[in-house]
C-alpha cells in the first residue's frame, strides 16, 4: 500500500467510491413457473422474490430470516447469479453485475457461496486439498501454489492439512465438510460470503465452533457476510443488521438488537415470540402465529401479511405498506408504523 | 430415575448394538427411564448420542441385525419378549409414533384419511363409517381447517404443518397411552413449530398421554417437557425435572451446551462459549466418561471406568465423578 498518510488502505477492487453501498440489490424479481409445468397442467406463478431493494455495507453481516417460502433462499441464489432476475439489478461496489463494468467471472471471484448440505457440496471424488484448491486451479494458478494455498487456509479454519488434506469428504464429520466448504469459499479470496442456512444442519456444540470461526475469518480477511437462517437465536449473534422477509417481501429491515428490543413490523413481533422461552416456569401460553405460511402463489392484496395479523384492518387488505423508517436505520413495511397511513388503530390511540 | 409405584414406562440397563463393518457401533450401552402416565420426558441429545435409538427400542422398530439387551416395561408388558402378533397390536395401540417428517411416515398413494380409516379398523375391528368418523374428530381436534375436505386430500397436498398435525391425528387413532416422537418440530418453521408444541401439550393434557419427546433442541425441551435426560455418547449423561436441568445442570456436558447457545452465550470478546472436539467414534469410545476428552475438567479418574449416577438434588441425577461425595 503506498496510501497517504492516515488514509484507509485502499483496495483496487473498490471502484464506487466513498459511500457506495457494498454490495447494493434494486427491484429485485423473480417469479417462477406459469407457463405449463408437470404434465402441461395450468400452473400458479411463485412469486418468489417480488420487488425487494436492499444494501450490504462493507464489513457488514446482513442476517436475512423468514419462514420457508419467504423467498430468503432465492434472494441469496439471485445475488450469486446461480438463477437470473426477472426484473432489477444488482450492483457491486456501484458497478451492475453482467454488465461491461463487472462481468460475471469476475463478479464470482469477489462472491462466494456456502450451502447448508454440507456433503452434498462437495464433490465426492475430490479429496479435501484438491477441493479447496480446485477454483483457483480454474482460475489460472498453478498446481503447486493452489495446493500450498489449499493447506494454508485449511489451517486457518481449524484443519490440519496433514491430517485432513487427502480426506475424502465422506471420512470427515459434518463440522468438518462445512469447515472445507468454507475453506474452499475462501480460496479465492472473495469479499462477499453468502451463508444459507451453512450451519443449520449441524449440532449445536459444533454450530457454536463454526460461528466463531466465520466472525475470526471475516476479521481476518475483511469479509461481507450475507447469513441466511431460520435460526433467530444465531441470526442475532451474527449480524449487524437483520431483514426480515415474508411471502418475497421485506417486512422490516434494521439494525439487529432494534429489531429485536423493539420490532417495528408485527410479523416480525410474532416471529420472535415464537422462539422457544428457554424459561421452565413461563412457558409460551400461545402460538404468536396460527396456521402455515402462506403459499406464495396468488399472495394476498395489500399488506401480504394482513391475513394472519391481529391488528389488520380494511386498509391492510386494499393497499400496500411502503417501507417507513422508524428511527435507527430500521425500516418497516407496515400501515401502524406510519402515522399518515390512516390505520384505524392509529386514530384511536 | 427414581421409583414411583406405577409407571407406564420402565426400561432398565436398555443397550442397542449394531454390527457394521467397521466394528460393532454400541448406540445404546445402558440407559435406565421411567415415565408416569400422563408425563413428558424429553431426551435431549446430539446425532449420534443414541436417543432415536432407544426411542426405536421401546416400539422395537430395529432391524434384526440389532442386538437388543436390557428390559423394557410398558404398560406392564415386557416389549422385548412379544411375538410377532403381540407386537402388531402393541405398535398403535398401546405405543404410537411420531416422526421429523411427515412426508415419509404417510403412503404417498392412499388419501390421508384412508390411511387413518385403516388403522383404526385394524385395532378396533370396527366398522368403516365408525373408522371415518373418529378419523374426522381427530383432524377437528388438531385443528386441520376444514377437516371433512381435508381428510380426502393426498399428503402431498398439504402443507408441512398440516401434514404434521395429520400425523399426530394419525398416531392417537387408536387412543396410545404413549406416544413416541422422534424431532417432529425440527423440520417446521418456527411460527409452526410453537404451534404443533402447543397442540401436543394439549393432547397430553387431555388424553393423560405419555409422551417421550426426542430433540436436539434445548428450547423445544423446555416448552414440551417435565423432566429431561441429556444423551451422550449412548448414555442418560444428566436428568431430572425441566427447571433442574436448566437451572441447575450438573454435568459439564448439559452445562456446556446450556453455555453455547446463541443468545446467552457471548463472553466479553463476543464469541460463543464452545464445547471443543466433537463427539465420539461408538465403535471404538474413550476408556471411562466418553465427554472426557472434551471436558474442560477431565482427570485420571474420568477415565478409569463409566462414571456412576450422582445424586445432585430431588430426583436429579448426573453422571460424573466430579459431583461424588468428597470429590473436589
Amino acid at each position: 500500500m503506498n496510501g497517504e498518510a492516515g488514509s484507509l488502505p485502499v483496495d483496487p477492487r473498490d471502484r464506487g467510491g466513498l459511500g457506495t453501498p457494498f454490495l447494493d440489490v434494486r427491484g429485485l424479481v423473480k417469479h417462477f413457473g406459469g407457463k405449463g409445468g408437470l404434465l402441461r397442467q395450468r400452473t400458479g406463478v411463485v412469486r418468489a422474490v417480488d420487488g425487494i431493494d436492499f444494501a450490504v455495507g462493507q464489513g457488514e453481516t446482513l442476517g436475512i430470516v423468514g419462514e420457508s417460502g419467504c423467498g430468503k433462499s432465492t434472494t441469496a441464489r439471485l445475488v450469486m447469479q446461480i438463477i437470473k432476475p426477472d426484473r432489477g439489478e444488482i450492483l457491486l461496489n456501484g458497478e451492475a453485475v453482467g454488465s461491461g463494468d463487472l462481468d460475471l467471472g469476475a463478479f464470482r471471484r469477489q462472491v462466494q457461496m456456502v450451502f447448508q448440505d454440507s456433503y452434498a457440496s462437495l464433490n465426492p471424488r475430490l479429496t479435501v486439498e484438491d477441493t479447496v484448491a480446485f477454483g483457483p486451479r480454474v482460475h489460472g494458478v498453478s498446481a503447486k501454489a493452489s495446493i500450498a494455498a489449499a493447506h494454508d487456509l485449511l489451517d486457518r479454519v481449524g484443519l490440519e492439512p496433514r491430517r485432513f488434506a487427502g480426506r475424502y469428504p465422506h471420512e470427515i464429520s459434518g463440522g468438518q465438510r462445512q469447515r472445507v466448504n468454507i475453506a474452499r469459499a475462501l480460496s479465492l479470496k472473495p469479499r462477499l460470503l453468502i451463508l444459507d442456512e451453512a450451519v443449520s444442519a449441524l449440532d449445536k456444540s459444533v454450530e457454536a465452533q463454526v460461528l466463531n470461526l466465520l466472525l475470526d475469518l471475516k476479521a481476518e480477511f475483511g469479509l461481507t457476510y450475507i447469513f441466511i437462517t431460520h435460526d433467530l437465536n444465531v441470526v442475532r449473534f451474527m449480524s449487524d443488521r437483520i431483514m426480515v422477509m415474508y411471502l418475497g417481501k421485506i417486512a422490516e429491515v434494521g439494525p439487529a438488537d432494534p429489531i429485536f428490543e423493539a420490532p417495528g413490523h408485527p410479523y416480525t413481533a410474532a416471529l420472535l415470540s415464537s422462539i422457544p422461552s428457554m424459561d421452565p416456569d413461563n412457558r409460551t401460553a400461545e402460538a404468536p402465529l396460527t396456521g402455515d405460511p402462506p403459499n406464495p402463489i396468488d399472495p394476498p392484496s395489500g399488506c401480504r401479511f394482513h391475513p394472519r395479523c391481529r391488528f389488520a384492518a380494511s386498509l391492510c387488505g386494499e393497499a400496500e405498506p411502503a417501507s417507513f423508517g422508524v428511527g435507527g436505520g430500521q425500516f418497516a413495511a407496515c400501515h401502524l408504523v406510519n402515522p399518515a397511513s390512516g390505520h384505524p388503530r392509529l386514530a384511536a390511540a | 430415575m427414581s421409583a414411583s409405584p406405577n409407571p407406564i414406562v420402565e426400561v432398565s440397563d436398555l443397550t442397542v448394538d449394531f454390527a457394521t463393518g467397521g466394528g460393532t457401533v454400541h448406540a445404546v450401552c445402558g440407559v435406565d427411564l421411567s415415565l408416569q402416565p400422563g408425563e413428558t420426558l424429553a431426551l435431549l441429545g446430539e446425532s449420534g448420542s443414541g436417543k432415536s435409538v432407544t426411542l426405536r427400542a421401546l416400539m422395537r422398530l430395529h432391524p434384526k441385525s440389532a442386538k437388543i439387551g436390557g428390559a423394557v416395561r410398558v404398560d406392564g408388558r415386557d416389549v422385548l419378549a412379544m411375538s410377532p402378533a403381540e407386537l402388531a397390536a402393541y405398535r398403535g395401540r398401546t405405543v404410537s409414533m411420531i416422526f421429523q417428517d411427515p412426508g415419509l411416515a404417510f403412503d404417498p398413494v392412499y388419501r390421508v384419511g384412508q390411511q387413518i380409516t385403516e388403522a383404526v379398523m385394524r385395532h378396533e375391528g370396527c366398522a368403516r363409517a365408525t373408522a371415518r368418523q373418529r378419523g374426522l374428530e381427530l383432524f377437528e381436534r388438531v385443528r386441520i381447517p376444514s377437516p371433512e375436505r381435508r381428510l380426502d386430500n393426498f399428503p402431498h397436498e398439504m402443507s408441512g404443518g398440516m401434514r404434521q398435525r395429520a400425523m399426530i391425528a394419525l398416531a392417537l387413532a387408536c387412543r396410545p397411552k404413549v406416544l413416541l416422537a422422534d424431532e417432529p418440530t425440527t423440520a417446521l418453521d418456527a411460527t409452526v413449530q410453537i404451534q404443533v408444541l402447543l397442540l401436543l401439550r394439549e393432547l397430553q393434557r387431555d388424553f393423560g398421554l405419555a409422551i417421550v419427546f426426542v430433540t436436539h433442541d434445548i428450547g423445544v425441551a423446555v416448552e414440551i417437557a417435565d423432566r429431561i435426560a441429556v444423551m451422550y455418547a449412548g448414555r442418560i449423561v444428566e436428568s431430572g425435572t425441566c427447571t433442574a436441568v436448566i437451572r441447575r445442570a450438573a454435568h459439564p456436558y448439559t452445562r456446556g451446551l446450556l453455555a453455547s447457545r446463541a443468545e446467552t452465550a457471548m463472553d466479553k470478546t463476543g464469541r460463543l462459549k464452545t464445547i471443543p472436539g466433537s463427539t465420539p467414534d461408538l465403535a471404538a469410545p474413550p476408556p471411562g466418561c466418553a465427554f472426557g476428552p472434551r471436558c474442560e475438567s477431565f482427570g485420571e479418574r474420568c477415565a478409569a471406568g463409566i462414571p456412576p449416577n450422582v445424586s445432585v438434588g430431588p430426583g436429579h441425577e448426573a453422571r460424573c465423578v466430579r459431583l461424588l461425595p468428597g470429590a473436589a
